[in-house]
């Protein structure tokens, strides 16, 4: 359970993010939804304890993100914008690092491991190199680095970037099992119908405030439009933000 | 915790290790760029000082059928009247020495004999370029040797007239060099405690900077401030590999110098140096602590940079910064003082000279020179830490 109560960030002067609320439950994947610039990133890094608030309360899993990062950092899997690798390293070197900074002790961490290349079909590039990866393998990797402590949160800013369709539907059907076995799942996108077919909840966000949310048929209902994407640019205000 | 910096360590030293250009500059550059340098110097310094003392030369004398016996004594100290240059005339020979085809000329006018006879003086001309800084030494050994033949004739008139020479050298001076072989010898060996500090920073630049601004460049590190590993841990592990790296990069800089000591003829000088196995190992306890200094300062400075490329040029600044300290030192000529072992990389470099001039080093000495080093090295590594728990570091 991810639980955002009036939160505030500014960068000096510049508001990234006022008085957001939200609830992210387990079991469930929540969509974090709105324009570039909006604070999704923002958002994200508060909860992942990389950025601290400037006001309001974030919780994981009941555990404030201001008062013990140590803890939250504990629970959380986290796949930023841009899932950098290390070049050097190869795909299984890169999971093992995250899996010992984690604290999984290296039998568990093996096994682990194994597992996590066979359901992310990373067979072909475990033992290579991390340096010639396509977009599709980086964020696989990246996403199974997120998983290697098994943490019952993930907090995913927008992991289809630059993915094919095909890598996409897959990445989707990983989530939507990962949402079953009971995890919380909080994704960023600015795409729309990527999130329309993933998430059973709605945060939309623009300017740094929220602008909706509900689940999507709440949403439909509240708009009186069936179009997601119509809904988005109604929430966000119009056409020219 | 002490684990999560053994795995930040072993990844980083791992993870660079099989970086080309890290592996170059840390195994390669740093440990054989100062020693090849150092034997070419050294090498150049021997045969110049050894050539022109000894090394008899040709020098074309005009008119030297008008001084046979000066000739004949210029020929004795080693300095030939050369055959067939050529030259007729001073202004010939003028033109000669500014074209660079000579180095020096003499030049003896036909009134050379009769103006020696009758006492009224005998000149002789003597035509070079100052400014041409090579030949130097020649000019000044041909016009010793004509003034010491002048000195001759001229100690010799005074005791055909019944007076001794000394009357006419009222003042004798005499001269006592106290230098030893060894302390002429660390003159030029001074010059390996920049050797040895520079390699020692440069086996650590580029983990410095790959583990910094190189980890924030390629997007790898905000998940990795998001694991739960505090950011000392993190920071510390990092540091521990760059200073891994740049005591590879001094021991190797340290067994290259000791190979190629060994080699060279610093008797020739009338040098000696006493820089053996035991040596090395001790001038490597003296410039270890040296080691975290160089790595935190590094951190500290790549932290507040944007790119892989910023950092790489004020770090090309930074390891200038060491040498500072030894710079000063050699102008003033500084001498080892408890004090002055409290200023990093000056203290290692009066200590390594030492070491060089088979001196005993005081044991306060080292201990206060290790101590301050690696003081200034936490307080610089507790800086890192402070500046990686920043939010900006995200950049």
């Amino acid at each position: 359970m991810i639980e955002v109560d009036a939160l505030s960030k500014r960068f000096g002067e510049i508001p990234a993010l006022s008085d957001v609320s939200f609830r992210a439950r387990d079991g469930q994947i929540t969509g974090l939804l709105g324009p570039n610039g909006a604070g999704k990133s923002t958002c994200l890094r508060i909860l992942s304890t990389v950025l601290q608030p400037s006001r309001g309360i974030a919780r994981v899993g009941g555990i404030s993100v201001s008062e013990d990062p140590l803890a939250v950092r504990r629970i959380i899997g986290t796949l930023p914008h841009g899932a950098g690798l290390y070049p050097h390293l190869t795909a299984i070197e890169n999971i093992r690092y995250f899996g010992l900074l984690c604290g999984v002790d290296r039998p568990t961490l093996a096994r682990r491991i194994d597992q996590l290349v066979e359901r992310l079909d990373l067979g072909d590039v475990a033992d290579r190199k991390a340096k010639g990866f396509s977009q599709g393998e980086r964020t696989k990797v990246a996403l199974a680095r997120a998983l290697v402590h098994e943490p019952p949160h993930l907090l995913l800013d927008e992991p289809t970037n630059g993915l094919d369709v095909m890598a996409v539907r897959q990445l989707r059907r990983w989530l939507r099992e990962l949402a079953r076995e009971g995890r919380c799942i909080l994704i960023s996108s600015h795409v729309m119908q990527e999130i329309s077919a993933l998430a059973d909840d709605l945060v939309i966000i623009a300017h740094g405030k929220i602008a909706a949310k509900g689940n999507p048929s709440e949403l439909a209902a509240r708009y009186g439009n069936q179009d997601l994407e119509e809904i988005f640019v109604s929430a966000v205000g119009g056409e020219r933000s | 915790m002490m684990s999560a910096i053994l795995t930040v360590c072993r990844k980083e030293i791992l993870d660079n290790s099989r970086d080309r250009r890290t592996l170059l500059t840390a195994i390669l550059l740093g440990p054989l760029l100062g020693p090849i340098l150092f034997v070419v110097v050294i090498n150049f310094t021997i045969s110049q000082a050894s050539s022109s003392a000894e090394r008899p030369i040709d020098v074309p004398i005009i008119g030297a059928e008008h001084a046979p016996n000066l000739v004949a004594f210029l020929a004795s100290r080693g300095i030939a009247a050369s055959h067939g240059h050529g030259l007729t005339s001073v202004d010939e020979a003028v033109n000669a020495v500014r074209n660079g085809e000579r180095e020096v000329v003499v030049f003896i006018d036909a009134s050379f004999g009769e103006e020696l006879a009758s006492g009224t003086g005998a000149h002789v001309g003597l035509v070079y370029d100052r400014s041409d800084t090579t030949s130097g030494q020649r000019v000044r050994r041909v016009r010793g040797s004509i003034n010491s033949y002048s000195q001759q004739i001229g100690a010799l008139r005074l005791l055909a007239r019944g007076l001794d020479p000394s009357v006419v050298r009222p003042l004798i001076v005499d001269n006592f060099d106290v230098s030893t072989a060894e302390e002429r010898s660390s003159l030029l060996l001074g010059m390996l405690t920049y050797f040895l500090l520079f390699a020692t920073l440069m086996g650590g630049l580029y983990l410095a900077t790959d583990t910094t601004a190189g980890e924030r460049e390629r997007k790898s590190l905000e998940p990795l401030l998001a694991t739960p590993v505090p950011r000392s841990s993190l920071l510390l592990g990092k540091m521990g590999a760059t200073v891994a790296f740049m005591l590879l990069s001094l021991a190797l800089t340290l067994a290259c110098f000791t190979a190629a000591l060994r080699f060279m003829p610093f008797e020739e000088l009338g040098m000696s140096t006493s820089f053996g196995l035991g040596t090395a190992l001790i001038a490597f306890l003296v410039l270890a602590p040296f080691a975290p200094l160089g790595a935190a300062l590094m951190t500290v400075v790549a932290s507040f940079t944007k790119s892989y490329k910023e950092a790489q040029s004020y770090l090309g600044f930074v390891i200038l910064v060491p040498t500072l300290p030894l710079i000063v030192a050699s102008i003033m000529n500084v001498k080892p003082s408890l004090a002055l072992m409290a200023v990093p990389s000056l203290s290692q470099h009066l200590l390594t000279i030492n070491l060089i001039r088979a001196e005993p080093i005081e044991a306060s000495m080292l201990s206060l020179s290790i101590v301050s080093t690696l003081l200034l090295g936490a307080l610089l590594a507790y800086a890192a830490i402070r500046l990686y728990d920043r939010e900006r570091i995200l950049g």
